[in-house]
């Protein structure tokens, strides 16, 4: 029986023993992963899904940066349930420029898949300032903070040529606008034509209800008013959508 | 020159850093990098005073190196302990929402303080401690490398200082259980080689014809955990003097990249390793060797490869396409046998021995973190199946899962290693306390059962409010109602938390008295009657 | 679709033999005959050396 005499070589040979069980857990990863990485229905095309504008994905960053995807979802769920008290469920194409995602993996507070324009901006202002003044049950850390720091806008170019590097498709145009972009879009009174062609369905508004200063508040603010808010339900053919 | 070659490298990384907080691109930069400067600096200044200029002694090749270890399991003890303070802490803010202090001290930074620091600092430290520690003693060589063992150490403690700070000044890739950024994760990448290296060396250059089973355990720990840190992490850096990166995946392809880590984390970081220890420690403390070597082979086999699948069942019912979560869901089924299969091959090592259980607390909490075991390894498998998973994911259910196999196999396992190594390596005859160890035990129990407990109700009572319908076929309860319904089990969820805690801060102090070589006066355990239970014991 | 519905194949049926195979080949492995002495000499490894 020499077949059955090898195991007892690999029981003696480090290098081999490394390399069999280094093998062993590859196949997992090459079996269940990758194919998801070149299957063309992973990610079916969904029409209104375009890049963050740049102050959104300032927002996004502040998202990211409180931590608060340990406590809420970007994700819904199939369920009645769900899809009553949060919307359509959630498709992949959604977060197909979400990197890293943030589909969250707890809900300790509500799902935001498509908390956009449910509430007002001064609604989330006070709520981000001071939760328990509109949610009296609501267990979330106040972030008044933010409407006292001033918004980079200075460095937002950067973080779209690096979007464009790993596969967003920001074009020479949206970089060179980057920061007049994020500017016109906290401000009521400037002209977004502009915005609005490279972004479209973008909303300009004075988010943090601060006229004079371009906070940290304006840019979560508006990442929230847009969350779920770019896919047109009404028209998204749902049999064509199906995995 | 003792430390020549150290120097001028722990010189050249407080330069590196010094040149990152000058050309910083943010502000959060700037201040981890200062972070980083005061630290090596100050390693460097001590190395400098620590050297002396004679001409280094030969290296007794023939004694094993124990000195990293030593430290590890300080660490280890330590990093427990603040730990489990976060936790605590963190849970009481669930509670007592007015804890948050903004922006440093908010939930949502402090909570991956919490998980990094018991994974990767508490567990992460015992690991590397006691895989030097097992890999000598059944290789009976030294450990390979000369003072690489000690970059190991000093290196995984800058990667764990590194990765809170930035936590607490908002620097996360938010990838659960990833969170340090691009350069950080380079710099653990390389420690992590390194160790490969300091490991295999020390494998290679064994007297022992046969490699023990509990290195095949390390070993694949070591190299399945590169591999997953550094796919899961590419990432592009914003700037090369910022501390912003965005992944190089998206969306359905992100999300299976990071659970595939994810869970691989808590298979190949929490579990792989851990069971490694469980076949050193248990023969040793027991004094038998282990209940079935070949078992032991099947066991390591069929783990590693069934583990790798399970990740896609924390994305069910998502966007990602059903036949990956099919897959995850059946394999995380199957992964019921072989984890079972550990756990009886642990457990039966004592056949014979159970005895020990009443007079040995080090054995006790070896057995009960072997229950914890087999009781998460049989809870993961359930909650993997879809339709259970429908109520169970996104609640505390989840919650309570995690900390059952945490608190439970990681904890206990590692307060018994740590009990167990302690006297060895400090050379004393026995523990300070083998009464404060049974008190430790208890504590740990009723925090965990505490801490379970209510995180099961919590979690089972929010996953049915949200789905309860009325008659009318309305909704019955708005989101915030639920959370409010959670405020009694969040108390409670925290004093089990301080329960465990202080059963940490007890080990720390019986470690603290070992080490310096202080004896408690006190009856030993289950000899004489005192003991409660043994009262009913017809007498021999 | 066409990847997608061979993966699909391949996990429920030949796939799935193939792991059951595996499975088989592992344990009859361990537990070749002639395999108890060597195993018995590796599990007590631990305790040649302190």
């Amino acid at each position: 029986m020499s077949f059955l005499n090898r195991h007892s070589r690999l029981e003696k040979n480090a290098t081999l023993l490394l390399i069999m069980s280094l093998l062993v857990v590859t196949v997992g990863g090459i079996v269940e992963i990758a194919p998801l990485f070149y299957l063309q229905n992973t990610v079916e095309k969904v029409k209104g899904m375009r890049p963050y504008t740049p102050l959104e994905l300032a927002g996004r960053d502040i998202y990211i940066r409180e931590g608060c995807y340990a406590c809420h979802s970007q994700m819904i769920r199939p369920f009645r349930d769900e899809v009553e008290r949060y919307g359509h469920y959630s498709l992949a194409a959604e977060s197909m420029y979400d990197h890293s995602f943030q589909w969250g993996s707890k809900r300790t507070g509500p799902d935001l898949a498509r908390v956009g324009q449910r509430y007002s901006n001064e609604w989330h202002v006070q709520h981000l300032i001071e939760p328990r003044s509109v949610v009296p049950e609501s267990v979330m850390p106040a972030y008044a903070f933010l409407k006292d720091r001033p918004l980079d806008t200075k460095g937002i170019a950067a973080h779209l040529v690096a979007n464009r590097r790993v596969g967003v498709p920001y074009t020479d145009e949206m970089i060179a606008n980057a920061e007049a972009d994020m500017k016109a879009q906290a401000d009521p009174d400037a002209d977004v034509s502009g915005l609005e062609a490279r972004y479209p369905k973008a909303r300009a508004a004075n988010f943090d209800g601060d006229k004079q200063a371009l906070t940290e508040m304006d840019a979560m603010v508006a990442y929230l008013q847009m969350l779920g808010t770019l896919v047109d339900f009404s028209t998204y053919d749902e049999a064509a959508g199906r995995r | 020159m003792k430390y020549g070659t150290e120097i001028v490298f722990s010189a050249i990384l407080t330069l590196i850093a010094l040149l990152g907080a000058a050309f910083a691109v943010d502000d959060a930069f700037r201040y981890h990098m200062l972070i980083a400067v005061v630290l090596l600096g100050g390693f460097t200044i001590a190395l400098m005073r620590k050297e002396d200029f004679a001409p280094a002694g030969p290296v007794d090749d023939t004694r094993y190196m124990d000195g990293p270890i030593r430290y590890g399991v300080i660490a280890t003890v330590f990093w427990g302990v603040v730990g489990f303070l976060a936790g605590v802490l963190v849970a009481a803010q669930l509670a007592f929402p007015d804890l948050n202090l903004e922006p440093w001290l908010n939930f949502g930074r402090l909570r991956p303080l919490h998980t990094s620091g018991v994974v990767f600092a508490f567990g992460g430290n015992i690991l590397i401690a006691s895989s030097f520690y097992v890999v000598q003693r059944t290789c009976r060589a030294r450990l390979f490398g000369g003072n690489l063992a000690w970059f190991v150490f000093w290196g995984y403690q800058l990667f764990i200082v590194m990765a809170a700070t930035g936590y607490l000044l908002g620097i996360t890739q938010s990838r659960e259980y990833a969170e340090p950024e691009w350069y950080v994760d380079l710099w653990l990448t390389i420690v992590w080689v390194v160790y490969l290296f300091v490991f295999m060396g020390t494998v290679l250059r064994r007297k022992e014809p046969h490699i023990y089973v509990a290195n095949w355990f390390y070993m694949s720990f070591i190299i399945t955990i590169a591999m997953l840190h550094v796919l899961n992490n590419l990432a592009v850096p914003v700037s090369f003097v910022g501390s912003k990166s965005y992944s190089a995946f998206s969306g359905v392809q992100d999300a299976v990249t990071q659970w595939w880590y994810g869970h691989n984390a808590v298979a190949f970081f929490l579990t792989i390793p851990f069971l490694a220890m469980m076949y050193y420690f248990v023969p040793k403390q027991v004094n038998r060797p282990i209940y079935s070597y070949r078992l032991s082979i099947v066991h390591f086999w069929s783990i590693i490869f069934l583990y790798i699948w399970a990740g896609p069942h924390h994305l069910h019912y998502t966007a990602v396409p059903d036949w990956a979560q099919t897959l995850g869901m059946v394999f995380s089924i199957m992964l019921w046998m072989p984890s079972w299969g550990g756990m009886i091959n642990g457990l039966m090592t004592l056949s014979g021995r159970w005895d020990l259980i009443r007079t040995d607390p080090i054995v006790r909490l070896m057995v009960a973190a072997i229950a914890f075991y087999g009781m998460a390894t049989f809870e993961g498998p359930m909650l993997s199946i879809k339709s259970v998973n429908a109520l169970s994911h996104y609640t505390d259910w989840t919650i309570a899962h995690v900390h059952a196999g945490a608190l439970g196999w990681n904890g206990m396992i590692t307060f018994a290693a740590v009990y167990f190594l302690v006297p060895k390596l400090w050379g004393r005859e026995r523990l300070y306390s083998v009464r404060m160890v049974n008190w430790h035990f208890w504590l740990a129990t009723l925090g965990i059962v505490l801490y379970a407990s209510s995180m099961w109700v919590s979690g089972i009572m929010q996953g049915l409010m949200w789905r309860e319908y009325d008659s009318q076929g309305f909704l019955v309860y708005s989101f915030v109602e639920t959370v409010a319904a959670m405020h009694p089990y969040y108390v409670m969820r925290v004093t089990g938390g301080l329960f465990y805690l202080t059963g940490g801060f007890l080990m720390a102090w019986n470690v603290y008295q070992t080490i310096r070589g202080r004896v408690r006066d006190e009856t030993p355990m289950g000899v004489p009657a005192p003991v409660a239970g043994a009262a009913v014991q017809p007498a021999a | 679709m066409e990847t997608y519905t061979a993966m699909r194949h391949l996990a429920d049926s030949w796939g799935l033999l193939a792991m059951v195979l595996f499975f088989i080949g592992a344990v009859t492995f361990a537990f070749r005959p002639g395999s108890r002495a060597l195993s018995d000499d590796a599990a007590r490894i631990p305790f040649r050396d302190e």
